[in-house]
């Protein structure tokens, strides 16, 4: 040690920062802090049943009839993308909320906050997909808002989206139900949208392009609950990745979950992507893929269902839900070895070397 | 992926295991230098599969870690500054300082980004003639050449609104440091791969002889690891204290020249503090006074009050090998990735933040 050796006291780690008191973007990001939003502010002011089953769609019974409701918000930058835009995710983004708790897509809402100064020729680009996915889809979109703010204070157009749909008599999805024993079924490769976006942020190229996989899934979704309803719950792993969305089903059934790393698919240019920005795909946006938790015994059947139809032709048995380690996601990695899938605090950061 | 695949395939790393298994007759301390590669043996459990007589502590290579609270202050009261935009490399941001961390400072208003190459920096000054744009450059001597790159190009453009914070820290006069101390356990080194790829192998010659320790270079994945363990326990059990290189498909003995010539060019060598292990003389790089003019030092007047650090953190201990993240009272418990109170639970390089992640369940 040097000669004016330190104490230890003076070798130690500065204090924690003091309780959050502004929003920071990682209150967005999907992962911890995003919990926290809604755990301390958001659950205590509005809490009622329907609300604090925290599933991508609220469930609701009115007259008899079982009738799916959800809102989300799209903030991307670029607006436009491989393999979509903001107005095709806007309508994807809300049936695959819908379809996860597996309800039939049937209305959708669009409200746009516009910033001044937008050509207007890229809001009819926006619009005329956004029209074009609800069509591909079977929605309407029967009601909708416009608001301007000032130049500066938008980032080009922000949408929001609502959506109803029916859920059909004797199907029963939350996230909630994940039992010890339970498959845990991944619809196709991840990574795919988020790598997307990032790369166009980047400005990087690879040799394969990379796409989003930006999709509405009910009709996959419908295809699985027809092949067998032992499904107990099911996912879009969007923002927060994979990760995210078994975390939080893990949590919430109070049950642990045990991954096969190799058995996880992402693609070769996507993997690739990652290694060269520092990131994890488990942790990178999806947003046309699912993660079902199903009854073990039926697991093929619904599996093959996927596989038959055309947004889930590569998907596979990622894991099984266990009893031990509840709360928590665990990974068996190549080497015969064990480690946590956590949840991440905040967005994924890239490391410096 | 060719050049990552093959270094993560179990089957390969299985007659790695096997042979140090058959190799060890008693038990080694062997540490790895670079966070990058204590990330990698969590995440991968190398050290669940190593006979129980390897016992693997982690390095002072986490260039989050061991960046001093003074140059954090700095970075955050430069960032608060009105006309300044602060570019970083990503892991800086959760960094606490005394007071707030730079997430913070951009929620309040600051024009803070993140970048993966200081020369994105350049990019934004050119665009930007109003602003004054702050590169936080730390880091080893695997970002030396790449900040260096960006001060010398800036110079040679004549950009007036562009410095620099510099806070740059070299490997081996810790590992020096580490060697000379009596508490240190470490018998075998396992050099870090990037630094060496940059630097060479010559430094760490030096170490060899003068403290007859071996030293392997090594890589960042599993098969790379178990390589490099595998040749430390060879050299171990055989007695002899040499410098053997694994990471041969990126790093040569005399390193990457270009690289050093621009380093040395732009820096010079320094006295630097390094958080949790104290000042270490000559193991830092500063801007020579040529470029005093993109010295954000200098071009601000930022004097920042740094608190005292807490005692509970035994960040010391972690980053010198002497304690494991678990040893600590406050892993897991009072410390967390969500609000650290430490260095090495922030970055994801960092060795408590490893375990954390990847560990938490058998700690």
């Amino acid at each position: 040690m040097p000669d004016d050796k330190p104490s230890l006291e003076q070798l130690a780690c500065p204090a924690p920062l003091p309780a959050q008191e502004k929003v920071l973007l990682g209150h967005g990001s999907g992962g911890r802090l995003s919990a926290e939003l809604l755990q301390k502010i958001f659950l205590p002011a509005f809490q009622n049943p329907a609300l604090n089953s925290l599933n991508d769609q609220a469930q609701l019974t009115v007259d008899g009839v079982r009738l799916a409701f959800t809102t989300d918000s799209f903030v991307v930058k670029p607006l436009f993308f491989p393999g979509g835009d903001i107005g095709s995710l806007a309508v994807n983004g809300t049936i695959n909320d819908l379809a996860m708790g597996g309800a039939e897509p049937l209305y959708l809402s669009v409200a746009f906050i516009l910033e001044e100064g937008l050509p207007l020729e890229t809001l009819q680009r926006v619009v005329a997909s956004l029209s074009q996915a609800a069509q591909d889809a079977g929605v309407i979109i029967v009601t909708g808002d416009t608001k301007v703010v000032e130049k500066g204070k938008g980032d080009g157009l922000f949408i929001n989206t609502s959506g109803i749909g029916r859920v059909l008599p004797g199907i029963n999805l939350s996230a909630d139900q994940a039992r010890p024993g339970d498959a845990i079924i991944l619809s196709g490769t991840i990574g795919d949208h988020g790598i997307t976006i990032l790369s166009q942020r980047e400005g990087l190229e690879f040799e394969s392009p990379i796409v989003s996989d930006c999709a509405a899934l009910h009709t996959l979704t419908a295809a699985m609950l027809e092949a067998s309803p032992a499904i107990r719950c099911m996912r879009d792993p969007t923002r927060g990745g994979l990760s995210s969305a078994l975390n939080e089903i893990a949590a919430q059934s109070r049950v642990g979950m045990e991954l096969e790393e190799s058995s996880i698919p992402v693609q070769e240019a996507v993997r690739g992507a990652c290694e060269l920005l520092g990131l994890d795909p488990l942790y990178v946006a999806n947003e046309g893929k699912l993660v079902a938790i199903v009854d073990p015994l039926h697991a093929d059947k619904i599996l093959a269902a996927m596989r038959a139809h055309p947004l889930g032709k590569n998907a596979r048995i990622i894991g099984k839900v266990t009893q031990a380690n509840s709360g928590l996601v665990m990974m068996r990695t190549s080497f015969g070895t064990t480690r946590i899938v956590d949840m991440l605090s905040g967005d994924q950061l890239p490391r410096i070397c | 992926m060719k050049y990552i695949d093959e270094y993560r395939d179990a089957a390969l790393a299985r007659p790695l295991i096997a042979g140090i298994a058959k190799r060890v007759t008693r038990p080694w301390v062997l540490m790895e230098i670079c966070g990058g590669q204590t990330h990698t043996l969590m995440r991968y459990g190398i050290d669940e599969v190593l006979p129980a007589q390897v016992e693997l502590v982690h390095g002072p290579g986490c260039p989050v870690c061991v960046t001093p609270l003074e140059v954090i202050d700095k970075a955050l009261a430069i960032a608060s500054l009105p006309d300044v935009t602060l570019v970083s490399y990503g892991d800086m941001l959760r960094v606490p300082g005394s007071h707030t961390d730079l997430f913070h400072v951009k929620a309040g208003g600051g024009d803070v980004r993140v970048a993966y190459s200081p020369m994105e920096s350049l990019k934004i000054a050119r665009a930007h003639p109003d602003r004054k744009v702050v590169f936080l450059g730390i880091g080893f001597e695997t970002t030396a050449p790449a900040n260096a790159m960006a001060v010398w190009q800036a110079a040679r453009e004549g950009l007036k609104n562009f410095s620099m914070l510099t806070s740059q820290v070299l490997v081996p006069p810790a590992l020096r440091l580490l060697l000379e101390s009596p508490q240190h356990r470490v018998q075998g080194f396992i050099a870090p791969g990037h630094v060496c790829t940059v630097m060479g192998m010559e430094e760490y010659e030096a170490l060899c002889r003068d403290f007859q320790v071996p030293i392997v270079v090594g890589g960042f994945e599993p098969v790379d690891l178990l390589e490099a363990i595998s040749m430390l326990v060879a050299q171990l059990e055989d007695g002899r204290a040499e410098v053997e290189n694994q990471y041969g498909r990126s790093v040569a003995r005399e390193g990457n020249l270009p690289a050093q010539k621009i380093m040395a060019s732009v820096f010079e060598v320094c006295d630097r503090k390094w958080r949790g292990i104290g000042t270490i003389p000559r193991s830092g790089l500063r801007l020579r006074e040529v470029y005093a003019a993109f010295d954000a030092e200098k071009v601000f007047d930022v004097s920042a009050q740094s608190a005292d650090e807490p005692a509970e953190c035994i960040s010391a201990l972690v980053l010198q090998g002497l304690k494991k993240p678990p040893d600590c009272p406050a892993f897991g418990v009072r410390c967390t990735p969500a609000s650290p109170l430490g260095a090495p639970m922030v970055s994801s390089e960092g060795a408590c933040a490893a375990y954390h992640q990847y560990r938490r369940h058998s700690a």
